[in-house]
């Protein structure tokens, strides 16, 4: 199914499937390192991930299964090696998962032997802290009491995401570290200064700060990094046959939660997707890329940026992603 | 022009090419965002759902053209209100190098995101709108771009349309650059005649400036040199090696390794190091990496270190070559950045966070404070928000620092208010940087070293 070793799906027999659990200083000399953008990007975040746990009493690193989560994940591992990581890994689960991805979850977080916390939004539900949406309605939204939730009950300072600055225009906006006060509100007009690499994150109990060790990577990178490194990840960012219905403009795989309308038709198309959340409201795109190299190619001269192509959650307003962040949104 | 996509994407080739941090800086609606927008648009930098966007929301609003600065200022209050309030952060490529850009905001009131964005770029491009001229923000802009070590200006003269590209208007603009670079000790600068609102010598060259004949915005910034933060996380060649210790890393099997990056030079297996504040001396037995062991760790790399004699390191401290070592000091002259509305006086009491050392400080005396106009510094007492000044600095344990001239890593900090835990000042260690030397305060005031 794919060309070469490094450069596939992670079920690829050539993936580094162990890595992580090798001691560092076993593995064969590597070739002199060049100080290249990537290197320089890799060494930042590594920085940003020993910072924030220095500091903090109570870090976790979010985890959704997606491509810049798989990144985040993996230079959690770099940063901290030989010795495990100094923080659990946390997936705020919406219950309208690719199963695909939750399967690519427990494997990575269990070959690594780090701690998983799964905040299921279905519990939320259940439990009356937001009102049921309904069956096939997005839970996007209702993440973040889920999240806010579990913040509050693990008493975590600090929560490590995989966001970036080029997603869109109000994380554009955002610092490194970026505080959250009790509410879990971001207030974009009180920004604490971020000055140097210098990261401050020091809270009130009750307060925490958002950590983007990814903030200045781009798409782009994140997809030449994965080939670098050769980080698996789960198969439906390759490539593959899946029937899907058409809406709104997005291709929305047809699943539990997603069943046509009527005078929606469904036919089977050669898709990936470019980011994964929510199955009810990420689309996917039509594509016959099944390698990381013929991803990058596909992005390089793709003309609809990551989050216009595959999520209808940034479709409701001017300011969605915005407005979902004050509210305490990844 | 041809966007990201178009360049070459082979792994060798795009992540070799060669990077500009830079910083779009200036007063309150001298057009910076608009600019950037008109660079952005016209190196087809944007996605065909972005610039949609920014169309509908610009006709939502009434405007008959797209408004360029939407596509920075996407924050809802700075829609509604046409200012920036926090700096963007935006990516771009063309076939020459990468950018990273930050668009700041103009405002007085958020002079405090301005320092933020500029204090991680190699390059300022100064927008002035030259119908006003140089503003007192224009040269608080220019002086904190200096200070925090940014040495090559490209000044846009802005707005010549509404000078109808009177030659005359674009020569005054240079003038007062000119004098203002000389007094800053900024040696790289040129001025260049635009019209953002219509992209005249941004990307495109223009046929309205005759009297021009230097290169487009575009062509300015392809050519400059890439700059410090580009290549090395803002190590500028000069001071030895250092390494701030972030974390201890625990084996398995038993022994510590140091992690941290590596700043000011590059680091090497053998070096002899000592380790500060305590002073001991010992050797770096190896430099470990996830993917291996180095033999030299260059500036910029995240690492970490063995130690051939066991002591007790731990967060906080900092190794560097013993050759050429950092001062330990508990008193210095600084000069800061005052972000909070309540004004910084003497006795203050602070949490100061240096390299990965954080620890309460006492603000013994405000020297001085930098009139931006004049370019002088006057005897003050207090510093007022968005103030810059000079300052005596009395810290609970002694801080290894370079002068932030020789070092932005050990010569730079951060004062953090006790009570709220805000970030309140930028500061840099001054030269020289041990308190009670009168020479210092003016001395501390540019970051190119000639006293302002
Ligand atoms: N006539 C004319 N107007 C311009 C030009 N460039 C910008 N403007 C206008 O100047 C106003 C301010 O532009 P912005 O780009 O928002 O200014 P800014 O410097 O980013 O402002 P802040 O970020 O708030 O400091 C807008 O109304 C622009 O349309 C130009 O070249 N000519
Ligand atoms: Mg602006």
């Amino acid at each position: 199914m794919t060309d070469t070793q490094t450069d596939g799906p992670y079920r690829t027999p050539g993936v580094r499937a162990a890595d992580g659990l090798t001691p560092h200083g076993e593995r064969p000399r590597p070739r002199p390192r060049r100080v290249d953008h990537l290197a320089l990007l890799e060494s930042h975040a590594i920085f940003v991930l020993r910072e924030v746990a220095a500091e903090s009493e109570h870090p976790v690193l979010l985890f959704s299964g997606g491509k810049d989560s798989a990144v985040l994940l993996h230079l959690a591992v770099k940063a901290f090696r030989p010795a495990g990581l100094p923080f659990p890994v946390m997936h705020v689960d919406t219950g309208h998962n690719f199963p695909e991805v939750i399967k690519f979850r427990d494997e990575r977080v269990s070959q690594l032997g780090e701690r998983l916390i799964v905040a299921s939004v279905q519990d939320s539900i259940d439990r009356g802290r937001v009102p049921d949406p309904g069956q096939n309605a997005s839970r996007n939204r209702l993440q973040t009491t889920t999240l806010l939730d579990a913040i509050a009950e693990h008493s975590f300072d600090a929560c490590f995401g995989g966001a970036r600055r080029d997603e869109d225009k109000a994380r554009a906006k955002e610092r490194v570290l970026s505080f959250r006060d009790t509410f879990g509100q971001w207030d974009p007009k009180r920004q604490r200064p971020e000055l140097w690499h210098l990261y401050q994150g020091r809270v009130q109990p009750g307060e925490h700060v958002r950590a983007f060790p990814l903030s200045d990577w781009t798409e782009l990178d994140i997809w030449q990094y994965i080939r670098r490194e050769g980080i698996g990840l789960p198969d439906i960012y390759f490539a593959h046959r899946r029937l899907v219905v058409e809406r709104d403009g997005m291709l929305l795989a047809v699943c539990d939660w997603v069943a046509p309308a009527p005078g929606e038709a469904v036919r089977e198309e050669t898709v990936r997707f470019r980011t994964v959340g929510d199955a009810t409201c990420t689309g996917a795109v039509v594509s016959t890329a099944r390698t990381v190299t013929q991803i990058i190619d596909e992005i390089a001269v793709s003309r609809v940026s990551e989050r216009g192509a595959t999520r209808a959650d940034d479709r409701f307003s001017e300011t969605a992603m915005e407005d979902r962040k004050r509210e305490g949104y990844f | 022009m041809p966007r990201a996509g178009e360049i070459a994407t082979d792994d060798t080739h795009d992540t070799g090419m060669d990077l500009l941090r830079f910083a779009a800086v200036g007063s309150v609606d001298d057009g910076k965002s608009t600019l950037i927008g008109r660079l952005l648009y016209d190196t087809r930098q944007l996605f065909d759902d972005q610039v949609a966007a920014v169309e509908a929301a610009s006709a939502r609003r009434g405007i008959g053209e797209v408004d360029l600065s939407f596509i920075t200022d996407g924050l809802r209050a700075e829609r509604e209100q046409g200012i920036t309030i926090d700096v963007a952060y935006r990516y771009a490529a063309t076939p020459r190098r990468k950018f990273v850009i930050a668009d700041c905001p103009g405002h007085v009131q958020y002079t405090r995101n301005m320092a933020t964005g500029a204090s991680t770029a190699d390059l300022a491009l100064l927008v002035v709108d030259v119908v006003n001229g140089l503003r007192e923000q224009t040269r608080r802009h220019a002086c904190i771009a200096a200070l925090l070590g940014v040495d090559q200006f490209v000044v846009c003269a802005n707005k010549m349309d509404l000078v109808d590209w009177d030659e005359g208007a674009y020569r005054e603009v240079t003038n007062d650059v000119r004098e203002l670079a000389a007094r800053l000790g900024v040696s790289s600068w040129q001025v260049i005649p635009v019209c953002a609102l219509r992209g005249d010598n941004v990307v495109e060259r223009s046929q309205a400036a005759r009297f021009y004949e230097g290169p487009t915005v575009l062509e300015a910034l392809e050519d400059a040199p890439a700059g410090a933060w580009a290549s090395g996380h803002g190590t500028r060649s000069g001071a030895g090696a250092r390494l701030p210790v972030q974390w201890v890393l625990r084996r398995p099997g038993g022994g510590r390794s140091y992690a941290g990056m590596v700043n000011g030079g590059a680091l090497r297996a053998g070096d002899e190091v000592t380790v500060l504040p305590e002073g001991w001396r010992t050797t770096i037995t190896g430099i470990e990496t996830y993917d291996g062991p180095l033999d030299e760790a260059p500036a910029g790399i995240s690492v970490s270190v063995d130690l051939a004699d066991d002591l007790d390191v731990s967060r906080g401290d900092l190794l560097a070559v013993a050759s050429d070592a950092p001062a330990v000091v508990k008193d210095l002259v600084a000069t800061v950045c005052w972000f909070s509305d309540r004004p910084l006086r003497g006795g203050d009491r602070l949490r100061v966070k240096h390299t990965t050392r954080t620890t309460p400080a006492r603000v013994s005396a405000v020297r001085g404070r930098l009139d931006v106009n004049r370019l002088q510094i006057d005897l003050a007492t207090e510093l007022a928000n968005n103030e810059i000044g000079t300052v005596d600095l009395t810290t609970a344990v002694p801080l290894a620092v370079d002068p932030y001239r020789r070092d932005r890593i050990t010569g730079s900090f951060v004062l953090i208010d006790e009570g709220t835990n805000a970030t309140v000042a930028a500061g840099m260690v001054g030269e020289p940087h041990l308190a009670g030397d009168r020479a210092a305060s003016s001395q501390a005031l540019t970051a190119s070293g000639s006293p302002a």
